[in-house]
């Protein structure tokens, strides 16, 4: 398992330009047709935004970890961090924005140095639901992370944790040697302070995705068995299960073309397209914040540099209402959010 | 003209069938959707069960359906192994059972 990021590697697929040249060229030249062509169809090219719910602030791609599928090249060796002026930016906007939701990411968004002031600033906002997407490893990572649980829990964080499978060795070949063990152990800390237990309003759910080239399965059997074999074996308790498609860009578009299954994957995603999922599909709903403060459609768009479609490209301009009038930039990943029930950062859609 | 009878690919192209026979295509279809539904055993258990048959009918297309169908639903290597491992021990016991026939014939005709 590479301990480094695609562009520590100086790998192609690190590049976003050439991640959307390989998506737009071969069997989509020839056999399969464009995620563009799907929406002509429906009539729903180009596809735009419906009401604002939910901004991710991407506060930097650093992470203590170098999982397989990572579509965001994280890694201990990004650099790349949100700093305290952007956050300021950011907050001026979730005072006045309609959507409910603010929704933490990274990396590992626990180690950009300014995270625990910006979750008390952002806490006293008001917002709904404010979302950390904690990887779990991060808790035991370091003595300076073991008290996250009790901060998330003074500012009612809702905690999303990554988890591939309940058993060691499938989480353990996606996300590092070790990292079942420390999740196991971080899952206990949080329910042993009321997290994701059936009576309390600490709410806390998993996300889990493929590890390997297949698309995830029905949500609510998948939540059954992870909430099964996770209760037996160690007595953990969780919300929900949210099932994501692996979006074919960076590591994991890297691991199709290295191993070979590229193109049956992109046949599977093209084969389980759902028109009835681009109805609810994320960046309907989404905005997404980058690090360096630029807006994107989506997490993925962002890592594909595909900015907003629209005269505001920057918080430090944040305009809703003229967002509001964007078209979405597409293009073959988006496959990913539309196979079968659908994908996004809060599971299936349909 | 492909050089092998086993086309990978070829498995995408399982609905055409329909195409030289559409209503006993559709009801093979309706039939096999409804099967492999949620009824008195769950669809993981299913899933295991057809990873099993297709390994003793010696199918690649559906060892190929059922492996992926199976990592989807979460199942593990090991439960897929003992899966076909049970497929096995009922195929090689169908041959062994007819032993029985031998042994009788052997007998019925020796001193």
């Amino acid at each position: 398992m590479a301990t480094k990021s695609l562009l520590a590697r100086k790998k192609l697929m690190a590049k976003a330009e050439e991640q959307l040249k390989y998506l737009s060229n071969g069997i989509f030249k020839e056999e399969l047709p464009t995620f563009k062509h799907q929406l002509e169809k429906i009539n729903d090219f180009p596809l735009k935004p419906k009401t604002l719910e939910i901004l991710q602030l991407n506060l930097g791609y650093m992470c203590n970890q170098v999982c397989e599928h990572c579509h965001v090249d994280a890694g201990p060796d990004r650099k790349e961090i949100m700093t305290k002026k952007t956050m300021q930016q950011c907050l001026e906007v979730i005072k006045t924005t309609k959507a409910h939701t603010l929704d933490l990411t990274g990396g590992a968004p626990e180690m950009n140095p300014n995270f625990r002031w910006f979750v008390e600033e952002a806490s006293k906002l008001g917002v709904k639901d404010f979302i950390v997407r904690s990887n779990l490893t991060i808790i035991r990572a370091n003595k300076k992370y073991h008290d996250l649980p009790e901060f998330f829990k003074k500012h009612n964080v809702h905690i999303v944790s990554s988890m591939p499978h309940w058993t060691k060795g499938k989480t353990d070949k996606q996300r590092g040697s070790g990292v079942f063990d420390k999740s196991i152990k971080a899952l206990q800390d949080l329910n042993a302070i009321g997290y994701g237990l059936p009576d309390s309003h600490l709410q806390l759910d998993l996300v889990y995705n493929p590890s390997g080239a297949f698309l995830p399965s029905n949500q609510e059997a998948l939540e059954q068995d992870f909430k099964k074999a996770l209760k037996d074996d160690f007595g953990i308790e969780f919300n929900s299960l949210f099932t994501i498609t692996n979006l074919p860009i960076s590591r994991y578009l890297d691991y199709l073309i290295a191993s070979d299954n590229y193109e049956d994957y992109m046949y599977k995603l093209v084969d389980a397209y759902n028109p009835a999922a681009v109805k609810n599909v994320m960046c309907r709903n989404t905005l997404s914040i980058s690090w360096d403060g630029w807006l994107y459609d989506c997490d993925f768009n962002q890592m594909l540099e595909m900015r907003v479609d629209s005269p505001v490209q920057h918080i430090k301009d944040y305009n809703e209402e003229l967002l509001q009038d964007r078209s979405i930039c597409v293009s073959q990943h988006c496959y990913g959010c539309t196979a079968g029930a659908g994908s996004s950062c809060q599971g299936s859609v349909v | 003209m492909a050089d092998s009878y086993y086309d990978p690919k070829d498995l995408r192209k399982f609905p055409k069938i329909t195409d030289w026979s559409q209503d006993l295509g559709d009801k093979f279809f309706d039939y096999y959707g409804k099967v492999f539904e949620k009824g008195a055993l769950s669809e993981r258990e299913k899933s295991l069960i057809a990873l099993a048959v297709s390994h003793v009918v010696k199918c690649p297309y559906c060892i190929d359906a059922y492996t992926q169908d199976g990592l989807q639903r979460g199942i593990t290597k090991e439960e897929m192994m003992e899966a076909v491992h049970t497929g096995a021990a009922i195929e090689s016991g169908a041959t062994l059972v007819h032993a029985t026939q031998m042994m009788k014939k052997y007998d019925k005709l020796s001193h």
